[in-house]
């Protein structure tokens, strides 16, 4: 064989690669994502299922047509548009209209992604951008479904929508613990175990603080996120609401409701931390989560809305990069930050 | 806890196929290649004329510029050529070609050395001679670096406070200095101990990778007395980086632009050790030493004691030939090697393995685009950030990357490269942006 003149494939060094790529990246974060839409299905029926399943197709297809239109190279197998489109469902009641998934899909995924560059380009968190969209339809969300296992009955329909009736969703609602916030009065409805575990009205993945810290946990371990920005987004809510409560009742309470409430789990844990609009510093992803936190804290208290996570990331997003260029890491052997002071020249040996 | 630095990376190591088979020596071949160009520095020129005998040992490339390594023939027989020839970096090089006569007739000078240097205790000299010695040896760093040794030991003479040996081999597949210490830990010992003494300094740390058990068992017992200490570190790519085992031993980090004799650090190679003892004791010159010779494609990886000069074909043969359809050959790790396109090329004092990898063998399709996931600023073990060197170097502001990204400090290690999901080629990017900005302009 060795007789035989071999052609050498030359490239300039390293000569090896690291088996993980985007597309398995972004399989990790739907492994992360699958336990709480199964615990969304459970608690809100099938239409949760079907929900997911169409703004999923629609993402994909969205992205599929606009790069093949703009005869650009297609990267649907990256698996970036199925995490938007299951991320889209997990932060919409399940009531809403099938056509309105759609449109937060295509304003997600066309207006706020592709329009931008696509994947790493855009600015803006597109499940945000999506889902913010959606307020304009703000009488939908006067509302929220109760949990099938509360109730029993209001099962949603699987085909066709719910019908409107006086402006409000013709649904088996139930009050969210946010809007008891809002008023300054800590929930009585929900005890803290319900909202850990997610037996309360609200978004069909934002009910339990439990299955997305379990999420949260795996791409930690898988090395896909890391902590800083989670960490930093649900302290300093947890701290504020801690040190400021809006009410009466206990600190801890305060700060206890403040975190497992709403969106602020699934924001936090899978939203703040989306790579292209979150900064890449590790100095910054600190500064980043604690400006979401706060931003978040703000809204809720003061602003029109009960929820303030989709609005604080937004807002945020809009200066990564500047967080980013302010928070450089500090050059090897560079003195900013105080180098570590010389040690004597006698170490021991290491056992 | 072991002795690390922030970021790396954790390649497969790829180790165990060669780490524990003894060495073999590898018979000289009928052709051998002397570039004159082994070591970083002035190129030397060839002594000897198409035709004239040659003797193991004897000078056959020298210089006279202060940075400059003597080239001597490790066989003897004729000189059979003077001619441009493939050098592992890619280029030609003027190259001295030598047919054995399989005789391996010594230098007459050289065993006249020998003798001279067996008469005195070799941790008896003062450093003028050791350096002489180490300089008449042609001795360079053979971690890759390919220094002069005696520059570098003259350079810091009297500043260097720790003296460190960095035997921490990080890169993937490669075995040499490990099998080197494992084989001749007496010689690479009494080696550094002369490097102490010549240094003028009581300690010596001797830092290594935690996945060399063998050699670290050994070195346990060997160690008491000599003043040299055992320091073990974290298996982590690239450990062996000269700043980042300085890092990791000291807890101090070179300033930009600073040589570790800077802040009182000198870091040599085991291999280099072994030859500075055989240079001092013996009077021999660096004319052998280990490679590795590994890779998916190679039915029989192993340590080989291999002349310098031999075509990397020889080692392949001896490795039982190709097992698998080759598709790349490196010089040196799969993170910082360099590719081949012939394996004419010859081994040279620098060269620590030789690679050849099968049909994709570590590499993954990917989609070359930046999703921002920030690892290859969490990885970079200089703590910059390649993918903003990367997207302004590619608006050509190249300015921007050499004073707000300091992409200078780069020590082009591949770890961006390697761990990027986008599969961006960011070392190149990087080079590019070097290439651009020039030699460091001096003010
Ligand atoms: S590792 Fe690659 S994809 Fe990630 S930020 Fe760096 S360049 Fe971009
Ligand atoms: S930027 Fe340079 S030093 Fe940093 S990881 Fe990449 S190659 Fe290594």
């Amino acid at each position: 064989m060795n007789e035989k003149k071999h052609m050498f494939f030359v490239s300039p060094s390293p000569h090896f690669h690291d088996p993980e790529d985007t597309r398995s990246v972004m399989l990790d974060v739907i492994i992360a994502l699958l336990p709480a839409v199964c615990l969304g299905i459970y608690f809100f029926g099938l239409r949760a299922l079907t929900l997911c399943i169409v703004s999923v197709t629609a993402c994909v297809v969205f992205e599929y047509l606009f790069q093949r239109i703009t005869r650009q190279r297609s990267t649907v197998y990256d698996l970036s548009a199925v995490v938007t489109g299951i991320l889209i469902v997990l932060c919409v009641p399940a009531h809403i209209p099938y056509w309105m998934i759609i449109v937060a899909d295509f304003f997600a995924i066309v207006i706020a992604k592709q329009l931008f560059g696509g994947i790493g380009q855009n600015f803006m968190n597109p499940a945000l951008v999506g889902r913010v969209f959606l307020f304009s339809w703000a009488s939908w969300f006067s509302a929220y479904p109760a949990t099938l296992t509360t109730s029993g009955a209001g099962r949603l329909p699987v085909l066709g929508d719910v019908a409107m009736i006086n402006g409000a969703p013709d649904i088996l609602s139930s009050a969210t613990p946010l809007a008891s916030l809002k008023q300054g009065i800590l929930p009585v409805d929900f005890t803290l175990r319900d909202l850990f575990l997610g037996n309360v009205a609200g978004s069909i993945g934002e009910v339990s603080a439990f299955i997305l810290l379990i999420g949260g946990l795996y791409l930690l371990m898988r090395g896909v996120i890391s902590i800083r920005i989670p960490l930093c987004f649900i302290g300093t809510v947890a701290l504020l609401n801690f040190v400021f409560p809006a009410g009466s009742g206990s600190r801890l309470s305060w700060a206890l409701y403040a975190i497992l409430s709403g969106g602020l789990m699934l924001g936090a844990i899978f939203m703040a931390t989306d790579y292209a609009t979150s900064p890449v510093t590790p100095v910054g992803q600190i500064i980043y989560g604690i400006g979401c936190g706060l931003i978040t804290y703000v809204i809720r208290r003061f602003g029109a809305y009960n929820e303030g996570v989709a609005f604080s990331i937004l807002i945020m997003n809009t200066i990564v990069w500047s967080i980013d260029k302010l928070s450089a890491p500090r050059r090897f052997g560079g003195l900013r930050g105080g180098a570590r002071q010389p040690r004597p020249e006698e170490g021991e040996v290491s056992k | 806890m072991p002795y690390s630095f922030k970021g790396g990376v954790h390649p497969p190591e790829n180790k165990k196929r060669s780490a524990f088979k003894p060495s073999e020596i590898l018979a000289a071949p009928e052709r051998l290649y002397f570039p004159m160009q082994m070591h970083v520095g002035a190129p030397c020129t060839p002594t000897v004329k198409k035709g004239d005998p040659v003797c193991v040992g004897q000078v056959i490339g020298s210089s006279d510029a202060p940075i400059s390594a003597l080239i001597h023939s490790s066989v003897s027989g004729t000189v059979a050529d003077i001619k441009d020839w493939d050098h592992p970096s890619g280029r030609k090089v003027m190259t001295v070609i030598i047919e054995n006569d399989n005789k391996f007739t010594m230098a007459p000078d050289l065993l006249e050395r020998e003798a001279k240097a067996r008469e005195k205790d070799p941790l008896e000299r003062t450093p003028e001679e050791v350096i002489e010695a180490i300089r008449l040896a042609g001795i360079v760093g053979m971690g890759g670096a390919g220094f002069p040794t005696a520059y570098k030991i003259r350079s810091v003479l009297g500043q260097i406070h720790t003296l460190i040996i960095n035997a921490a081999e990080c890169e993937p597949y490669i075995t040499a200095d490990n099998r080197l210490l494992v084989e001749r830990m007496d010689v690479a010992l009494l080696g550094i101990r002369i490097l102490m003494k010549t240094l003028g300094v009581s300690h010596a740390t001797l830092a290594i990778e935690s996945n060399k058990e063998e050699a670290i068992e050994m070195l346990r017992d060997r160690l008491d007395g000599t003043g040299i200490m055992l320091r073990i570190l974290r298996t982590k790519y690239p450990q062996g980086s000269e700043k980042h085992i300085i890092r990791a031993v000291t807890g101090r980090e070179v300033p930009p632009g600073k040589l570790p004799g800077d802040i009182g650090c000198a870091v040599f190679n085991p291999a280099s050790c072994a030859a500075i003892y055989d240079a001092v004791a013996n009077g021999h010159p660096l004319i052998s030493r280990f490679v590795t010779i590994s890779g998916s494609a190679i039915g029989n990886p192993q340590n080989l004691q291999v002349r310098i000069g031999t075509p990397i074909s020889c080692l392949i043969a001896a490795a039982g030939g190709y097992s698998l359809p080759p598709q790349r050959i490196i010089i040196g790790g799969p993170m910082m090697g360099t590719a081949q396109y012939t394996t004419e090329v010859p081994v040279l004092k620098t060269c620590n393995s030789v690679l050849v990898f099968g049909e994709n063998e570590g590499l993954h399709a990917g989609s070359a685009i930046c999703i921002r996931c920030g690892k290859c600023v969490s990885v970079c073990p200089m703590r910059l950030q390649p993918l903003y060197i990367r997207l302004y170097g590619e608006k050509g502001e190249y300015e921007y990357c050499e004073q707000k990204l300091n992409v200078r400090d780069c020590i082009e290690c591949g770890a961006c490269s390697y761990k990027c999901p986008g599969h961006l080629p960011l070392v190149q990017s990087i080079r590019f942006v070097k290439q651009r900005l020039g030699p460091v302009k001096k003010s």
